[in-house]
């Protein structure tokens, strides 16, 4: 058995829900206290890939990072860079499509803190930086961690927007998701359910152990 | 674990299965009833309506197919159900409505040939499939043959998988036949279907690619370069049957027949088949 599957797919989920997690807890910070003009234009922009099918995303990635696309020919010229159909191909398309629900999670968490905690820090003379580190990431985690598991999850198990940009190449792109359909398709019914099996293990615990910790959490604050 | 998933999605098929299955045996014996009576004294001015399920390959040619066979045979009235062969054939299988099949593999007719699901006297290979290695129209590759592949040249090359696609599978056979399969190895892109392969070319992320010639025929970015020799890989041929528990023999052995007469082959040889 091969488990190359199993490694890339952790290591693709892991660096995508890096990004994300910065990427969301930032963007969803910074639009939560502002009101402007086209915000829910630029909302709805952002949760975009959570309704589209997945080979729609992955072709309209295709055309921004082929190489022959918009940002792809021209990493390709500058950097000797290619994207498509490599590992790193896959992140993206992780990145992508669990973007909106980091972003759904933190701009909820955010929406919901008091605004009155971060104004009385305020008072007493602290920064923004101070404010935002001190009260409102501590108050917001809940919830920003609810989301750092979704986008983790999804990740793990994206496969149509990779299929098409990072492409099938066994013992290179073959997240578990990919190693599944192939397996399914050409009735390697043994490989598969090994596959099944593990990716529902994972994907079980993380949420389990998510929502314990979540209570744990709650009960710890409300006690506070 | 294992037996229970396996039980688990077991339960689930058999739900959907039965909840076909129960759904379209009223309407399949409301159509005896109804039809029977016009098809055995055979009045031309009563309507048939044929449902043809059809391997995907073949949709635009049987699209452009479809009104000059309405003109000639006004009576009858075509329905396109179109899809991969074998989840065609499972259709059929579980009842799903359909008066002929046209499959793009010989190995879906015979499993549907062995389960008695087709009439045997009518199936016929209709057309035929060739390879063709195709590059992006802006390549400047002077490549013009199969073997003038050189694996060290090239970064991506797009095929499908070997497998589940049947495309792939044959190309598979081409390049082991060329002792190119094994050179190959790291350079290959393996597609979920044949339309991927041609999409990765399309776009220029795969320097080439091996499709059926009807894919090339319809898309405007690729070039062909070559094509494979018959003798390199199985043939690729289109068996086409009336299906057994139709209610239109008559009609659907028309529409067969069409697409073997001299009309029929040539549209289809517009669409790049051979």
């Amino acid at each position: 058995m091969d488990y190359s599957p199993l490694i890339l797919s952790l290591k693709v989920a892991v660096i995508s829900t890096f990004f994300v997690f910065l990427a969301g807890v930032f963007i969803a910070y910074l639009l939560s206290k502002r009101d402007f003009f086209g915000k829910s234009i630029l909302e709805a922009l952002f949760l975009l890939p959570l309704v589209l099918p997945p080979t729609v995303v992955g072709f309209a990635l295709l055309i921004l990072f082929g190489k022959k696309g918009w940002i792809g020919s021209w990493l390709l010229e500058w950097f000797d860079f290619q994207i498509v159909f490599t590992w790193i191909g896959a992140v993206i398309a992780s990145i992508v499509v669990s973007f909106p629900l980091m972003y759904q999670s933190a701009a909820a968490a955010f929406e919901s803190l008091d605004e009155r905690l971060s104004n009385a820090a305020r008072t007493m003379g602290a920064s923004e930086w101070r404010v935002f580190w001190t009260v409102v990431f501590p108050l917001a985690w809940p919830g920003l961690l609810a989301g750092l598991v979704l986008s983790f999850a999804r990740g793990l198990g994206e496969f149509g927007a990779t299929l098409m940009l990072a492409g099938y190449i066994p013992g290179k792109t073959d997240t578990i998701p990919m190693a599944i359909y192939f397996a399914v398709e050409s009735g390697q019914m043994e490989k598969a359910t090994f596959w099944v099996v593990i990716i529902i293990t994972f994907g079980f615990s993380l949420i389990l152990w998510v929502n314990w910790w979540s209570k744990r959490n709650i009960r710890r604050f409300s006690r506070m | 674990m294992k037996r229970f998933l396996l039980s688990v999605t077991f339960a689930v098929l058999s739900v959907l299965l039965f909840g076909c299955s129960n759904n379209n045996e009223p309407e399949k014996t409301d159509a005896t009833v109804d039809q029977e009576t016009p098809e055995s004294k055979s009045q031309p001015d009563e309507e048939v309506a044929l449902f043809i399920s059809a391997a995907a390959s073949l949709t635009d040619a049987l699209e452009d197919l479809k009104s000059t066979f309405e003109e000639e045979h006004e009576e009858i009235k075509l329905t396109y159900n179109f899809g991969s062969s074998g989840k065609l054939a499972k259709n059929i299988e579980n009842g799903a409505p359909s008066d002929v099949f046209l499959s793009a593999s010989s190995k879906d007719m015979n499993d549907m040939e062995e389960k008695g699901l087709i009439n045997n006297e009518s199936r016929e290979n209709f057309t035929s499939n060739v390879l063709v290695l195709i590059t992006h129209k802006d390549s400047d590759s002077t490549i013009d043959s199969f073997e003038d592949i050189d694996p060290a040249a090239l970064d991506h090359f797009a095929v499908g998988e070997p497998e589940s696609v049947p495309v792939g599978r044959y190309t598979k056979e081409t390049f082991e036949t060329l002792d190119l399969w094994e050179p190959l190895q790291d350079k290959l892109v393996l597609g979920s279907d044949v339309r991927q392969v041609l999409t990765h070319v399309e776009m220029g992320n795969a320097d080439y690619g091996v499709v059926y010639s009807s894919d090339a025929y319809i898309s405007n970015d690729v070039k062909v370069l070559a094509e494979s020799d018959p003798e390199w890989h199985a043939p690729i041929v289109y068996p086409g049957a009336v299906v057994k528990d139709s209610k239109h023999q008559e009609a659907a052995q028309q529409f067969l027949d069409y697409l073997t007469s001299d009309k029929g082959k040539e549209t289809l040889q517009e669409f790049g088949f051979k």
